[in-house]
């Protein structure tokens, strides 16, 4: 006799075998001649160039990060909410405490910009003749703006 | 004994449907978006072209599988066998009707929560192991994609749990025998819906495998059978999606308001009724699944973000809390 978690547990062991047997299956009976050029990376079709371990974007870490954090506090919510019917008013306003707190730390990544996909350009340093070393700390101003500033000398 | 072998049986029908319901899912998918395109669609194998899957799953055993030299084989093995795995768990849980289910473990939507995001490893790994950039990128989409929808999906799954009072997914069908959480929830509801396609990777929500920008996505590099895979994987994240918002706003196996005039009936003929009845509410849902992807054109990453972590994040969180107090407050006047 098996018990609930038992029987999960078999269907684990039967979904597995389904997915090897299946791949294994085809292993059989499909044909196998390879060379070269049909092993090489096909990206695109074209020869591929560099390596393919791209360095990516750093938000897609932060993504990461934030739906830890997340994450783990929805789940606390689930237990709450099996009993908050017999604990009533009180449950309720402890949760509510508990949700803006998080809603606090939303409102923080959100004005911080974590959320945000799009990023303003970043303004890179340039140097300009007889000028010096223009931009990196003023990325909202332009360049007709830095001209007319007074003279800044990053370098010094 | 007589319990378990009930369970086998319900076990092995059930697997055996999942897996067809994923070809009739292909099929549907090719002839539906024929006719909303004003094209025929296959249908020269079989009559209406019914056995194209079996020629399309066998054309795929047939071919050659094309590992890259570069790439990581063990785990350019093992990741297209991960979201089948775990798309087939999942419905360890799911009832199908009264009484007919594989088993009812007291965590139950937990459980369905944790396998699905399991789903993400194996597009992951398989956008690693490639060795390709438009792998790697289409891999990193999904993980990011998935993730950030799992949250609003999680709240709304919370709020149901509100309805029931139980993390058993038998007494959550079971506490929408007369009203229905489409209707207690409708907010949820929308959510969820919203949240599944993304979990799925269909459109609106597909940039993972964009092909025009990346090719093919995390399986530019997959043949043969492994790719087979994926595409059987992909249908039946489709069914189980549907499934699921079924089972949870649309009251599973129950008609409308079925406690209030429903009489009783003997135990075969209710669960012929139940199994037709969840089985015509998941068939809607996977054609609408299919009718979305023909309707609405795909987001831009950035929208897709902003709609997740800007909008139905805190929307889903104001849902939770809003049907919290509702609830208290019902209780407290009726």
């Amino acid at each position: 006799m098996l018990t609930d978690f038992g029987n999960v547990l078999l269907f684990f062991v039967i979904g597995a075998l389904f997915v090897a047997v299946a791949l294994f299956a085809a292993k059989l009976i499909r044909p196998d001649r390879p060379n070269a050029i049909k092993l090489s990376t096909y990206e695109c079709g074209e020869i591929p160039i560099g390596t393919a371990r791209v360095q990516f974007n750093n938000r897609f870490y932060i993504i990461g990060l934030m739906f830890l954090i997340f994450e783990v506090e929805i789940l606390l919510l689930f237990p709450w909410a099996m009993v908050f019917k017999e604990l009533g008013w009180v449950a309720f306003w402890a949760m509510f405490v508990f949700v803006f707190l998080i809603f606090i730390g939303f409102a923080y990544e959100l004005g911080k910009g974590h959320l945000k996909w799009d990023k303003p350009v970043p303004s890179v340093p340039r140097y300009v003749e007889g000028i010096g070393v223009l931009g990196g700390e003023h990325p909202d101003m332009d360049l007709s703006e830095m001209m007319s500033a007074p003279e800044t000398d990053v370098t010094k | 004994m007589a319990e378990l072998t009930f369970s086998l049986i319900v076990m092995g029908i059930s697997l055996f449907m999942l897996l067809n319901s994923a070809a009739v899912a292909v099929y549907a998918e090719r002839r539906i978006a024929a006719f909303i395109q004003n094209r025929v669609g296959p249908n020269r194998v079989g009559p209406f072209g019914l056995l194209q899957p079996i020629a399309d799953v066998l054309k795929l055993i047939l071919k050659e599988d094309v590992t890259p030299t570069l790439g990581n084989k063990a785990l350019h093995t093992i990741a297209p066998m991960l979201p089948v795995f775990t798309a087939l768990i999942t419905i360890a849980v799911i009832p199908f009707g009264e009484g007919i289910y594989i088993t009812d473990i007291n965590v139950g939507v937990l459980y369905l929560l944790a396998v699905a995001s399991l789903g993400v490893y194996g597009v992951t790994l398989a956008g690693w192991a490639s060795n390709s950039k438009y792998s790697l990128l289409g891999g990193l989409r999904a993980a990011a994609q998935m993730l950030s929808y799992e949250l609003p999906m999680g709240v709304a799954v919370a709020s149901v749990v509100l309805f029931a009072a139980s993390l058993s997914v038998v007494e959550i069908v079971d506490s929408q025998e007369v009203w229905w959480n489409i209707i207690r929830n409708p907010l949820g509801f929308i959510i969820f819906t919203v949240a599944a396609f993304a979990e799925a990777n269909r459109t609106p929500f597909d940039l993972v495998e964009a092909e025009q920008e990346l090719v093919g996505g995390f399986h530019t590099e997959y043949s043969s059978m492994k790719f087979g895979m994926f595409f059987l994987a992909e249908y039946m994240h489709v069914v189980i999606a549907s499934m699921l918002i079924t089972t949870f706003f649309l009251g599973g196996y129950h008609l409308p308001f079925a406690g209030l005039w429903l009489p009783e009936m003997s135990p075969v003929w209710k669960g012929i009724l139940d199994v037709s009845v969840f089985v015509a509410k998941t068939g809607f849902f996977v054609f609408f699944f299919i009718w979305v992807r023909w309707t609405i054109p795909r987001f831009k990453y950035n929208q897709l973000m902003k709609l997740g972590w800007e909008k139905m994040l805190p929307l889903a969180i104001l849902n939770f809390v809003v049907i919290a107090g509702a609830i208290l407050l019902y209780n407290e006047f009726f």
